[in-house]
């Protein structure tokens, strides 16, 4: 039941677009730095199998540039 | 702590990973800004009650709310009314209230009895702490008692301790650990213009088109208000210019970076104005009218010895005298000794001299922490004084602070040797002023100053003193060459009092502790930078039977005999006190906001008169204290004149030679603040930033085979320590320097700094010593 946060790098000019594509996504939680070109991704799944999903969809977002893990939690429901 | 007010296990972990990446981000991109998670706040669906404070960290003076749940403060988020901030938080800001929450928090007093820690009654500890003054006082005289307090204390905090010592004991053995960080900015304004503090306020920042970081590294010390030097390039195209010794995160976020060797900024400043006269750029106007020209004492020293004393002699010149005096400091001479290229030296000289350019200056350590600090401070304000550059909104000189109240307690209390809350103790009026305030006897304050901050743990050192008072603040991490004053404080004989929050290296050497009542645990004000004065009630009760520094104070002054003095009602002291406080800055060049305005708005500047702030001093239009019938007055002179100083370059007293080769420079980093006892128990900050580091130049670091991790030895000719070296990290030093933060009491680099201080300040200088590397 993985807790993920990361920094999402997206093309230039794209980074709209991205913040769009992630919101969008279930178990995303997106945070737009309000002045520079980077978001805060964090991604919440209820099981292994959700989360690999996720990140497979994650993988085929053209906007993103680069997606960098900074923190990943393992936690259980509560 | 943090997690039991929150709904569940989930939301905290969920929060700890957004915080995790906030910390990365802000490490990577000096100056981002997540506003709407800030404006959204942290826990969901709780009942929180918001109450503004101003931030409990730096002196930027950030105004944000404080969301409090059950009794606890569990989330900060930035004021959107405060003009300071405008809703804006830095990570150390963001998780504040994290801080009061750590394990190991101080709920009760520990004396320390046969050489053990005996867990004790406040009003144990409180009886033997003022029995203890009593007994030093008789046999030793009341200037054997000291109180050492910080930028840290609140206003009351610092004025309680001021009347106490100075006017019911009378000793003006009352010192601030600000002397450490800002006491050369006080001696410059007070050379240049006869009057303490920024003439402007952060307002300047949205009116300038130029800002010149004086080896201010303000990405990671005041990011808040780097991010609005960066807002103002992203709208208005400014530029920002770093002037340092190492390249940082503010230098590659800078338009252009320009590095010079340590110490040589007094020749380079002198530079820009040789250019600035050369090309015809004085504003002959300005001044005529409003300025005088001064030169005074040279080969001062560096007071490393003991009872080192100096008297500056000033003497007025001419400006051609001026002019002749700035012909050693041509760009091309200067170039030499500075290793900034004359062509860089006029650029900056260019801007300055630019009429159409409104020009910002902003410092902070890098100037004040140096032993030619006031003369630093006096060559940056000649540049804005030949060019006008002043008192008009973006056109401004402006010192920066690095605690929430160095200017609100400890510069405007005065809460230092030579101060009284309105003027200095060498003055008999002011004297008067504060006796008759304090219902002292005018007799009972002494005329001279008594110990600066260094030749105050020397005098205990020697046994001059045999009692310190330390309150919010953590010498035996920061005074430098650590080791000196720490075994003095181990003497026999003398008795160390610690009012603190945490267990640090400095309650390790008290032989009473006492637990703090912190930030909103209490009710008190705090003082910014730009002569804000903020208000915060209390929100929270403070852990078992900690008290707030105002009231311990309180009550040793009650058993020491001086109830008439001491007459607050503890449900009403600090209205009470603050009131008091007022009458000394009465009138229209200092006079304070009340204290309802303070409750109800995001803080208020001084001069407050006829219900305003004001934002620029010394300019008619906006001070009314300017009297003159001209558009400026600097009336802190007696003739309403500012003074542009003569001042020379002279080098440090220690540089590098052949057995120690390096410069050391030690300062902070963006996760922890000052000496870390706060931030280092804020989980998310100590993950970000564990340890302590050595940072290298790449090129050395390859001579001597180090990569980053590596064990590096430092060794100067105070000490030796080993340190993880940091190469092409964080931050670069140039070839032959290295950088040491000083946030770890794991690694106390102030081991091996040096003591020596500015003659006219006495503040240390942190930046600069020799220092040997080696591979350990």
């Amino acid at each position: 039941m993985p807790i993920k946060s990361y920094l999402a790098h997206p093309y230039q000019g794209q980074k709209m677009e991205l913040y769009n594509t992630l919101s969008q996504l279930e178990g995303c939680e997106v945070i737009p730095a309000e002045n520079k070109d980077v978001l805060i991704l964090v991604t919440d799944t209820e099981t292994s199998k959700q989360e690999d999903a996720l990140q497979e969809k994650l993988n085929m977002i053209k906007s993103i540039k680069l997606l960098a893990m900074v923190a990943g939690f393992n936690a259980s429901k509560n | 702590m943090y997690t039991s007010t929150l709904s569940n296990r989930r939301d905290f972990i969920k929060k700890m990973a957004v915080l995790s990446a906030m910390t990365a981000a802000a490490t990577m991109f000096p100056g981002i800004l997540f506003a709407e998670e800030q404006e959204r706040g942290l826990p969901k669906g709780g009942n929180l009650d918001w109450k503004k404070a101003p931030c409990r960290f730096c002196g930027v003076g950030c105004g944000v709310l404080v969301g409090v749940e059950n009794g606890k403060a569990v989330a900060v988020k930035g004021d959107p009314k405060s003009p300071v901030n405008k809703g804006l938080c830095c990570v150390k800001g963001y998780h504040s209230v994290m801080s009061m929450y750590g394990k190991d928090r101080l709920t009760h007093p520990w004396v320390k009895k046969n050489g053990k820690y005996v867990k004790t009654s406040m009003k144990e500890a409180l009886d033997i702490i003022a029995e203890k003054m009593q007994t030093t006082i008789k046999d030793y005289g009341k200037d054997a008692v000291s109180i050492y307090g910080s930028g840290q204390w609140t206003i009351p905090d610092g004025y309680v301790a001021s009347k106490l010592f100075k006017g019911c004991i009378g000793t003006n053995n009352v010192e601030a650990n600000a002397r450490l960080c800002m006491a050369s900015a006080v001696t410059g304004f007070l050379t240049s213009f006869g009057s303490d503090e920024p003439m402007g306020c952060y307002e300047d920042i949205d009116h300038a088109d130029v800002f010149v970081l004086w080896g201010n590294n303000m990405a990671e010390m005041h990011p808040v208000l780097f991010s609005r030097l960066l807002d103002q390039r992203l709208k208005r195209g400014v530029k920002i210019i770093d002037f340092a010794t190492r390249t940082t995160r503010t230098s590659m976020a800078s338009d252009k970076s320009i590095i010079f060797q340590p110490q040589t900024d007094l020749a380079v400043a002198n530079a820009i104005c040789y250019e600035i006269i050369k090309k015809g750029w004085v504003n002959q106007e300005f001044v005529s009218k409003h300025c005088n020209f001064s030169k005074g004492s040279t080969n001062m020293g560096y007071g490393l010895e003991d009872k080192y004393s100096f008297n500056d002699k000033p003497e007025k010149i001419s400006f051609e005298e001026y002019k002749e005096f700035l012909e050693d400091y041509a760009p091309e001479k200067v170039e030499k000794i500075s290793g900034v290229s004359a062509k860089d030296i006029k650029y900056m000289a260019s801007y300055y001299g630019d009429p159409n350019k409104k020009v910002m200056s902003l410092w902070c350590m890098g100037m004040n922490q140096h032993t030619r600090g006031t003369w630093i401070n006096n060559l940056v304000y000649n540049i804005h004084l030949l060019t006008g550059k002043i008192s008009t909104p973006g056109n401004s000189p402006f010192s920066l602070t690095g605690q929430p109240s160095a200017c609100g307690t400890v510069r405007e209390v005065g809460t230092l040797t030579h101060k009284l809350p309105h003027g200095v103790v060498m003055n008999k009026a002011h004297r008067e002023h504060a006796a008759k305030i304090w219902d002292v006897p005018v007799e009972n304050i002494p005329s001279k100053p008594s110990l600066h901050t260094v030749e105050m743990f020397r005098a205990l050192d020697r046994g001059d003193l045999r009692f310190m008072w330390i309150q919010v603040t953590n010498p035996m991490v920061t005074m430098p060459k650590l080791k000196r004053y720490r075994d003095a404080t181990k003497k026999e004989g003398r008795f160390i009092v610690v009012s603190d929050i945490y267990p640090t290296p400095t309650t390790d050497i008290a032989d009473v502790i006492l637990p703090s009542a912190m930030w909103v645990e209490r009710e008190g004000m705090y003082g910014n930078s730009e002569r804000r004065t903020q208000y915060f009630e209390q929100m929270v009760q403070p852990p078992g039977e900690a008290m707030s520094d105002t009231w311990q104070l309180i009550e040793v002054a009650k058993r020491m005999g001086f109830e008439k003095q001491f007459y607050y009602k503890e449900e009403t002291h600090i209205e009470e006190i603050y009131n008091e406080y007022r009458k000394h800055h009465e009138g229209k060049k200092h006079g304070m906001a009340p204290l309802e305005v303070l409750k109800s708005e995001p803080g208020a500047q001084w001069p407050y008169v006829d219900g305003k702030s004001t934002q620029w001093r010394f300019n008619s239009k906006y001070d009314p204290a300017c009297s003159n019938d001209e558009e400026f007055h600097f009336y802190g002179k007696p003739d309403g004149k500012a003074v542009i100083w003569q001042r020379p370059y002279e080098p440090a007293p220690e540089v590098p030679d052949e057995k120690f080769d390096f410069w050391l420079c030690t300062g902070r980093v963006v996760e922890h603040w000052h000496t870390g006892s706060m931030t280092r128990r804020i989980p998310v900050l100590h993950k970000a930033m564990p340890h302590g580091y050595v940072e290298l130049h790449p090129e050395d670091a390859k001579k001597m085979q180090i990569r980053t991790g590596d064990a590096v030895r430092l060794t100067t000719r105070r000490g030796t320590m080993k340190l993880p070296a940091s190469v092409n990290e964080r931050g670069v030093p140039e070839k032959g320097q290295v950088f040491v933060p000083f946030f770890d009491e794991n690694m106390l680099i102030n081991d091996l700094t040096l003591d020596a201080f500015c003659p006219i300040s006495k503040q240390p200088d942190y930046k600069k010593c020799a220092v040997k590397v080696e591979k350990a």
